[in-house]
């Protein structure tokens, strides 16, 4: 017997979500995990990274997304890899960017895909092993007419 | 759908059929374009360049402009020379009446007769990359120029029936399309502010998509929404609509490839 | 096609140690591999694995990419102006494409 969701979906009323089976999500826990697979359990302080995101993101398919870190960039002191964490996508590693000295500037900027409004988390490596991080709470909307061309 | 969600729904149906609040507009001036609905990020990633992502179908028009086509193997280019001189503003003045077929062609009829009459080739089907990359490329020619079609004359019965069509209430949910892009326009719905209806920014890339767009394509978005029938690509409900729009459009600049939500 | 639908903005030439703003779009699906298609059939994933920028030979960035990202991808960076030659940018896809674009970078001072 199908649920009243499925009525509502089949009706047509969120016609580009029924394209999107539902799926396992990220939880805050998992994305504890990811974290700690990538700091090998190692302490994760606040602070020196900003992360730079819509508060409101008008689509979750594109939500542009800049972190940058207070870094000198030198041969002995710079960031090796930011990290983008979610706690609400299907999966909780987004992406990862790999940098070093000969970037000049530790700031780096792509869109990313939010499936919910979710707090998310950027992760950071410095050459020293320490591990930074900043995260941001971001409310997802819903355009007001969903694609059914 | 959550309750929540259910809820909003309802509101957004109930703010749609409340009675008139806002005067009607009037059209002496150019209405605004639905650019200036866009969040700052979404405005700054329009205008730039190296981040609007509908430039990499300008891209790929500007090298089929250049790409022998079809039986003749003529390029654009090889009867229209540099389009950044000669497509400037030819964007503004579609969809036109075609003098040789009494046809109204928005901009895709215009560049596919042109493959089929001039370069003997196969016209391209709407939203194939190629259309949307030489619609695209054509339009961008004449950025930040205004729109300006021709409603008269020739044009004037597909103006008329166009003119109909924004007006005449449609599909299971009884709306026309002045009802959310005249009556309501600026104001929220759902998470967004309903837009006045111009096509001045198309082909654009819609964040729904993923993709570049032709506004066919988004006609046929509005139809869906309004549960009402989807017209087919290019058909004559949908062309004279176009027509409607870009009057409705006059003096308002175009920004192809503008991005939408 | 012909040329890579992809397309680099940066500056053509610049001063000795001068940080570089690049940014670099290319035409891809991000397919999540999380979708059906109308007739309800899983369209399988197909997603940009890694981007790459080496400067005369040498890698100064990199990224990971997921379905999280989002479809065309957009990536700004930068990178320290630091001699005149080549940077070549990368993009791998999880089908084996790969898309190349090259840029030249003339370093005075």
């Amino acid at each position: 017997m199908p649920t009243r969701r499925q009525i509502i979906v089949g009706a047509g009323l969120a016609g580009g979500m029924a394209l999107l089976p539902r799926l396992g999500q990220a939880t805050p826990q998992m994305r504890d995990e990811a974290a700690a697979a990538l700091t090998k359990g190692a302490a994760i302080q606040d602070g020196r990274v900003t992360l730079t995101i819509p508060s409101v993101a008008e689509n979750g398919l594109s939500v542009y997304t800049t972190v940058s870190v207070d870094s000198p960039m030198t041969a002995g002191d710079h960031v090796k890899a930011v990290h983008l964490l979610s706690e609400q996508n299907p999966i909780a590693h987004l992406l990862t960017w790999h940098l070093g000295p000969r970037a000049g500037v530790a700031k780096v900027s792509t869109n990313i895909r939010l499936g919910a409004s979710q707090q998310v988390t950027a992760l950071v490596e410095m050459s020293d092993g320490s591990f930074w991080r900043d995260s941001k709470t971001v409310i997802v909307t819903i355009a007001a007419c969903i694609d059914g061309g | 759908m959550s309750r929540g969600r259910a809820l909003a729904l309802m509101v957004m149906i109930a703010s749609l059929i409340t009675p008139l609040i806002t005067p009607l507009p009037t059209h002496a001036d150019p209405l605004p374009s639905g650019t200036g609905f866009l969040s700052e990020d979404l405005q700054a990633r329009q205008a730039d360049e190296a981040a609007n992502p509908g430039m990499l179908w300008v891209d790929e028009g500007a090298r089929l402009w250049q790409s022998p086509q079809g039986a003749t193997g003529a390029s654009c280019a090889s009867c229209h020379g540099d389009a950044t001189t000669s497509m400037r503003g030819i964007a503004t003045r579609y969809p036109a009446v075609d003098a040789t077929s009494g046809a109204l062609l928005n901009l895709e009829d215009r560049i596919n007769l042109c493959r089929t009459r001039h370069q003997k080739a196969e016209p391209y089907p709407y939203e194939s990359d190629p259309l949307l990359g030489l619609t695209a490329y054509v339009a961008r020619q004449s950025l930040g120029l205004p729109m300006d079609v021709e409603t008269g004359g020739a044009a004037a019965p597909f103006y008329a029936a166009g003119e109909a069509f924004f007006h005449r209430r449609q599909g299971q949910l009884n709306l026309s399309c002045a009802q959310c892009h005249d009556d309501n326009a600026g104001r929220s719905l759902r998470g967004d502010t309903i837009s006045h209806g111009l096509g001045n920014g198309y082909p654009a890339y819609r964040l729904e998509w993923q993709s570049l767009g032709s506004l066919q394509r988004r006609l046929r978005s509005c139809s869906f929404g309004v549960r009402a029938v989807q017209f087919d690509y290019g058909s004559p409900d949908y062309l004279a609509l176009e027509l409607y729009l870009a009057k409705r459009a006059q003096g308002v600049a175009i920004e192809t490839p503008a991005i939408r939500r | 096609m012909a040329l890579p639908p992809a397309r680099v903005s940066m500056p053509a030439e610049a001063r000795q140690g001068e940080i570089l703003e690049i940014k670099a779009l290319i035409r891809h699906p991000m397919e999540t591999g999380y979708r059906v298609d109308s007739r309800g059939q899983p369209i399988p994933r197909h997603i940009v694995r890694r981007f790459s920028v080496a400067y005369d030979g040498e890698e100064v960035f990199r990224m990971d990419l997921t379905q999280g990202v989002a479809a065309n991808p957009f990536i700004a960076f930068s990178t320290v102006a630091t001699r005149t030659g080549e940077l070549v940018f990368t993009w791998e896809d999880d089908r084996g494409e790969v898309v190349t674009v090259r840029k030249s970078l003339t370093v005075t001072g």
